[in-house]
């Protein structure tokens, strides 16, 4: 087996953590269940909780290699290698620091001296086998009781002393393990007691190693400085003691490298410098000390650096340093798994991307040094063949193991021995061993957060792929990437990317991508000179023809056979020869701009629309068909501009774009009535590249073109605005031209005059009339005329509720009616005919108020020049702002039959009730008529109470009274009020015309306090008195509730008259009854006279004042003087 | 020994300064990219393209401790096997990046700084011109010249 083909592959026994062996002796595993379940005991659940050891099950005649006589001198030693490639091996597997021997005793076993003398020979032969090394012995008893407790079984105490003595043992190394419950209890005790043993084990053979320093020198024996200072680390590792273990793994680093190096004995330096690099640098990981482990990497780095051996392996060299970078990246990796915390800057990332460097390296130098050996015959007997199959030591040549000499020692061999390990380079899958490590790579940058890294390796991840001929995957990476490097705008790496993306396309025949990568790379971002530029676009016609484009140049060849055949079967498929691209993900080379030339169009003006298209390649591309649709679809047709279909011919040049120049089309079309009021937005543009018979291919932009690069490049012109004035306005600048992709149509403008007549302010409840005049200015009649009034929205939602609105005065407007008037025919219009319309707004809130009135209607339109007629609807708005105040305002009052103004009135008395009409209209109203109407109980005492107002007309601030004489009998909860009834007004402004309606207000009287008394008092007199004539004064007292009551009447004594009658008198009044006092006066002086005053005390109503009586009883009267020649018989009658 | 130690001082002394020198805008796409020698353009553009991770991921560090002097020298961003990157961020956030040698040792973090400082002040020469439209790549000979002094062999 040759020993090639993973040189640098690090040994299994390296990368593991070494922990110290002990072999379990005499279990039978086999025929006995407590064996095996000791051993389940110990293998089982290792957690890192338990002491770190390695457990192997060894038969009791375990036969142990034969241990070789050490030296005791060096003197004569030459040392053929480094260290040989068992020696980890068997101290990891092989040779154990603890032989354990497993016996079932018993202390109470009756043939106790039969089965001692058994045990010791057991041990015995453990022993003969380990002759000559440091292992330690141990025995295990198992036991089936429980063991006493120490000190008090005395017969175990002496047995175990005699066996003992019959193996040689110390106390320390027998052990007792008693077959309970408990047993791994036991077990992870008997662990502990084993892993004391073994670390004194490998303390005496490190210290053993560490004594031979003494007998070396430095100048034969060099190598031995590396090898003793590996193996004391390895001891102390396996000790478990890491921290000197890396001490002397430091050591023998800095040995390794005082060896001198040359081409013979380099690889094996190499070789072993890594070893010990990984045993530090994942040492320094486990110790929580990655900056260590990173300088170390770096010195080592730096110092194998130059150590690159013979040219004729160099690839070898690179392998090497590939390997040392993956490995640490994967140390790396490991350590971050257990808890250590990279950054964006010092990652595995870094470490995988220059093993992949490295890799390609070796890739090349391989290429370099192997191609030329194409035919050369591997050379025989192979010289990479050892005969055990294996090395002596690590990273010596196969072919002269053991040789330390400068110089080869058969020139021959060692060229046939360098030729077979070329031949073996040639086989080597390099882009296998890249890719992976790339994608390592790619991942850990991903991780921390380094997207463009991450994007770079993607790429030459892509570009490997490519070299291994897998353009599917190259091609897909590169596509995955592109976008970034398009966002990003690095025009150079995307170029480069797209030349090798293009190489894919064309050897795998993808049309599709072929094209779009090709109209990227002829494109303005692309930085390839015009003559590649030519080249590509010849081939992007010839793909349009449908033939097989010229192949990209440095593909290989045998490659190339194979896409001309995969060309020439995508020409025979006549399936899918038209090729659509979405020109927004790209920056192809040609370029679209469409705009609307205005924000938006009347409805009856054509809607225009223009479009340029530059081409940025070197010769004029040919297209064959250019639409744009829009987001109605009922202008595609129309507007579906096939230039076939445009009124000029179109010559050969306007199908046909030149590079750099700027081609303009214009279109026009008329928009939709239905489409009045919206947007038109242009939703994508086609151009049509190649014929039928070749391939189509359509340029599709989303919207009104422009692509991945445009919006930036227009960012840009508008900064730079103030250049571009400069230009000659000749040849449109291309960066001046905007996109416009929407514009809105409007409404035709109306050409009819609006007013509104109407004499301000409003009076509330009033009809009040708007006349809506309008006139026809259009040259042709118009037709279908409708008027709408209604509220200007965004107002008081209240309005609409007292607001109403009617076309007929003569009907009672009433809350029923609406708020609004819509669409009220009112015919057709010849020109410049004017007509009326009266509109009648009854409000019956006071505010203000705006209407909205408009007049909408259908007259035939031209539009531009081509005689299209086109019907459309116009409408012409007017507000009107309308104030409503009240027309008047009403106060009421009371009076007593006497005129006097009274707050309450009594039951059953007659009062005076007089309403007030003040004006508050600014114009003149006259008022028709007034009218009470009564509620019940209140009552006229003259039957139907009459109205004064009438045919009344009142300024402003000028009042208007009406009165009535009413009465109310007793009503119980007077105190709180008695409605009276209302008072309705009839009324219409003066300036009104007689025919007019009147306007009917109706107004509440206020409620009035009824109040009952309990006495009513009447006084009956003359109109007059004269003087000296008697005066006959009669009150009637009636009583008004249902129960008597008494009366203490008294009259007061008055100077201006005598009278007769009873002075105080007291008198009972039967319920409803009725009683006379009579007086008679004798007026002594003529004048207006205070009368003697009745005083009534009413003794059941103790709180009832007299002031509610005063007030029926008259206080004065008029005497006129004694007539003459009359006034003897006024005596004689008296 | 003696002469090769002499012959590689020498060349030390002669080495270039800078081998790469980028401007780059606010939104991440280059100005000016400039490095010697020529030919190895596109690998370049890669290594200041990616050193941009290191620099938006600084600026967005900045930016969480909300202190308003930041210091616009970013340091070494990159520490690659051929070449060291360092980053510098001008208040407007557009970046300079100068890509040196990674044998070259004899290079301060003082020298870098002052190499950044005669970059920043150049741009701003450049960004004060009244024809040059700023987003534009840099075409001015004036800079021209104050980068190719970054690069000769001095």
């Amino acid at each position: 087996m040759p020993c090639v083909s993973n040189e640098w592959e690090l040994p299994p026994e390296l990368c593991c953590r070494p922990m110290p062996f002990v072999a379990l002796m005499g279990l039978d595993m086999i025929y006995n269940a407590v064996h095996r379940a000791i051993w389940e005991a110990f293998s089982a659940n290792r957690r890192t909780d338990r002491v770190p050891v390695s457990f192997k099950i060894l038969p009791g005649d375990h036969e142990f290699p034969k241990c070789r006589t050490k030296r005791t001198s060096y003197e004569w030693y030459i040392p053929k290698g480094i260290l040989k490639v068992g020696w980890m091996h068997k101290h990891l597997n092989v040779i154990p620091a603890v032989a354990v021997v497993f016996f079932e005793l018993d202390w109470d076993e009756p043939q106790w001296r039969e089965r001692q003398s058994e045990c010791s020979t057991r041990v015995e032969i453990v022993r003969q086998s380990l002759q000559g090394r440091g292992t330690k012995v141990a025995v295990v008893l198992i036991q089936k009781k429980a063991p006493l407790p120490p000190g008090e079984d005395l017969v175990a105490s002496e047995r175990a002393s005699t066996l003992c003595a019959a193996c040689e043992l110390s106390a320390k190394a027998l052990f007792v393990l008693p077959h309970t419950d408990h047993i791994v209890g036991y077990i992870i005790r008997l662990e502990n007691a084993f892993y004391e043993l073994s670390q004194g084990y490998y303390h005496a053979e490190a210290r053993k190693v560490k004594s031979h320093k003494e007998l070396l020198n430095r100048t034969t024996h060099q190598l031995l400085f590396v090898r003793h200072q590996f193996k004391i680390g390895f001891f102390c590792e396996l000790k478990q003691d890491t921290q000197t273990a890396l001490k002397h793994y430091k050591n023998a680093y800095s040995h390794v490298h005082e060896l001198r190096a040359y081409d013979t004995n380099v690889h094996e330096i190499k070789t072993f410098a890594g070893f010990i690099n990984y045993k530090i640098c994942r040492l320094c990981f486990q110790h929580n000390l990655p900056l260590d482990a990173i300088s170390q990497f770096r010195k080592h780095v730096d110092l194998c650096k130059t150590k690159s051996g013979s040219s004729e392996l160099a690839f070898e060299h690179a392998a090497w340093m590939a390997k040392q970078y993956s490995v640490f990246g994967d140390l790396f990796d490991e350590a971050i798994k257990l808890g250590l915390t990279a950054i964006q800057t010092q990652h595995p990332g870094f470490y995988y991307q220059q093993a992949a460097y490295r890799a390609q390296d070796r890739k090349k130098m391989a290429l370099q040094l192997c191609k030329p050996l194409a035919s050369v015959v591997y050379p025989l007997p192979d010289p990479l063949e050892t005969p055990s199959g294996k090395l002596d030591y690590f990273g010596q040549r196969p072919w002269r193991q053991g040789h330390q000499s400068i110089d080869p020692p058969d020139p021959a061999r060692e060229r046939e021995g360098i030729l077979a390990l070329q031949l073996h380079e040639r086989a080597v899958d390099h882009s296998g061993l890249i890719i992976p490590t790339l994608s390592s790579a790619v991942a850990q940058f991903k991780k921390y957060k380094c997207p463009r890294m991450k994007n770079y390796l993607m790429v030459q991840m892509g570009e490997e792929y490519y070299c291994a001929k897998d353009y599917t995957r190259s091609l897909t990476l590169f596509n995955y990437v592109l976008c970034e490097y398009r966002v990003e705008r690095w025009w150079m790496i995307l170029t480069s990317i797209l030349s090798t993306a293009l190489k894919c396309a064309f050897l795998m025949a993808q049309v599709q991508d072929y094209i779009t990568i090709s109209m990227e790379l002829l494109g303005r971002t692309s930085t390839l000179d015009d003559e590649r530029k030519s080249v590509i676009q010849k081939n992007l016609m010839k793909v349009l023809m449908n033939t097989c484009p010229d192949p990209e140049p440095a593909c290989d060849e045998a490659a190339i056979e194979v896409a001309k055949r995969l060309w020439k079967e995508a020409a025979s498929l006549k399936t899918n020869n038209m090729i659509t691209v979405e020109m927004q993900n790209y920056v192809p080379f040609v370029e679209c701009k469409a705009a609307f030339l205005q924000e938006s169009f009347s409805v009856d003006s054509p809607v225009k629309l223009q479009l340029s298209l530059r081409a940025g390649c070197p010769f004029p591309q040919r297209y064959s068909h250019l639409s744009v649709t829009f987001n109605n679809q009922a202008y595609n047709v129309s507007g579906s501009c096939d230039l076939s279909c445009t009124t000029e011919p179109p010559t050969e040049g306007e199908l046909c774009l030149l590079g750099g120049k700027v081609q303009r089309h214009d279109f026009s079309f008329v928009a939709e009535t239905s489409d009045t009021g919206k947007a038109i937005e242009i939703e994508s543009v086609r151009l049509e590249l190649g014929s039928e018979s070749g391939r189509r291919l359509v340029l599709h932009w989303l919207g009104a073109g422009g692509d991945a690069a445009s919006a930036r490049e227009a960012q840009q012109v508008s900064r730079s605005s103030r250049r571009l004035q400069h230009l000659p306005s000749e040849e449109p600048h291309w960066d001046s031209i905007s996109i416009r992709a929407s514009t809105l149509v409007q409404a035709r403008t109306p050409r009819l005059t609006l007013h509104v007549e109407h004499d301000p302010p409003a009076l509330s409840f009033e009809l009040f009339r708007l006349c809506v005049c309008t006139q026809s200015r259009e040259e042709q009649p118009v037709s279908d005329v409708q008027l709408t009034i209604s509220l200007q929205p965004g107002q008081d939602a209240n309005l609409s509720q007292t607001t109403h609105i009617t076309l007929d005065c003569n009907e009672q407007c009433d809350d029923s009616f609406p708020a609004f008037l819509h669409n009220i025919p009112l015919g057709n219009l010849q020109p410049g005919e004017r007509m009326e319309k009266d509109i009648f707004v009854k409000t019956t809130l006071v505010g203000s108020r705006i209407f909205v009135i408009s007049v909408a209607y259908t007259v035939t339109a031209m539009v531009g020049e081509g005689g299209h007629h086109l019907s459309c609807r116009c409408q012409q708005d007017e507000t009107v702002v309308i104030e409503t105040l009240q027309p008047f305002d009403m106060s009421v009052k009371h009076f007593s039959m006497k005129v006097e103004s009274m707050t309450r009135i009594y039951s059953d008395d007659p009062f005076l009730l007089q309403t007030n009409i003040l004006s508050l209209s600014p114009c003149p109203i006259t008022i028709a008529r007034g009218c009470f109407r009564l509620q019940p109980p209140m009552a006229s005492p003259d039957g139907d109470p009459a109205s004064h107002l009438k045919q009344v007309q009142l300024q402003k601030d000028e009042i208007g009274s009406d009165c009535c004489c009413l009465q109310c009998p007793p009503v119980p909860d007077g105190q709180s009020g008695v409605a009276m009834g209302t008072y309705t007004i009839f009324w219409k402004r003066s300036s009104a015309a007689p025919n007019d309606p009147l306007v009917t207000t109706v107004l509440t009287l206020p409620h009035v306090i009824v109040e009952t008394i309990p006495l009513y008092v009447h006084a009956e007199m003359p109109a007059f008195g004269r003087v000296r004539e008697v005066l006959p004064l009669r009150f009637q007292l009636h009583n008004r509730t249902a129960f008597v009551q008494e009366v203490e009447a008294t009259v007061t004594a008055s100077d201006a008259f005598m009278f007769s009658g009873n002075k105080l008198v007291r008198l009972r009044i039967l319920a409803g009854c009725e009683q006379e006092l009579l007086y008679n006066l004798y007026p002594l002086m003529p004048g207006f006279q205070a009368l003697p005053q009745l005083l009534l005390r009413l003794l059941h109503f103790p709180g009832a004042t007299n002031e509610a009586l005063q007030r029926l009883l008259p206080t004065h009267i008029f005497v006129k003087p004694q007539a003459r020649g009359t006034n003897s018989l006024t005596l004689a009658a008296g | 020994m003696f002469n090769v130690a002499t012959g590689g001082r020498r060349r030390r002394a002669f080495c270039t300064m800078a081998v790469c020198v980028a401007v780059i805008t606010k939104e991440n796409y280059p100005l000016y990219i400039s490095n010697v020698p020529a030919a190895n353009e596109l690998k370049f553009h890669y290594t200041v393209h990616t050193s941009l991770d290191v620099v938006e991921e600084k600026l967005s560090a900045v930016g969480k401790t909300t202190s308003d002097l930041r210091e616009l020298y970013l340091g070494l961003l990159y520490p690659t096997e051929d070449y060291k990157v360092y980053g510098y961020v001008a208040n407007t956030k557009v970046k300079f990046v100068i890509v040196i040698d990674s044998s070259n040792t004899s290079f301060r973090d003082n020298e870098i700084r002052s190499m950044f400082r005669k970059l920043h002040t150049a741009y701003t020469d450049v960004m004060c011109n009244p024809f040059y439209t700023p987003g534009d790549p840099i075409q001015s000979k004036t800079f021209d010249d104050v980068i190719s002094s970054m690069m000769q062999v001095c």
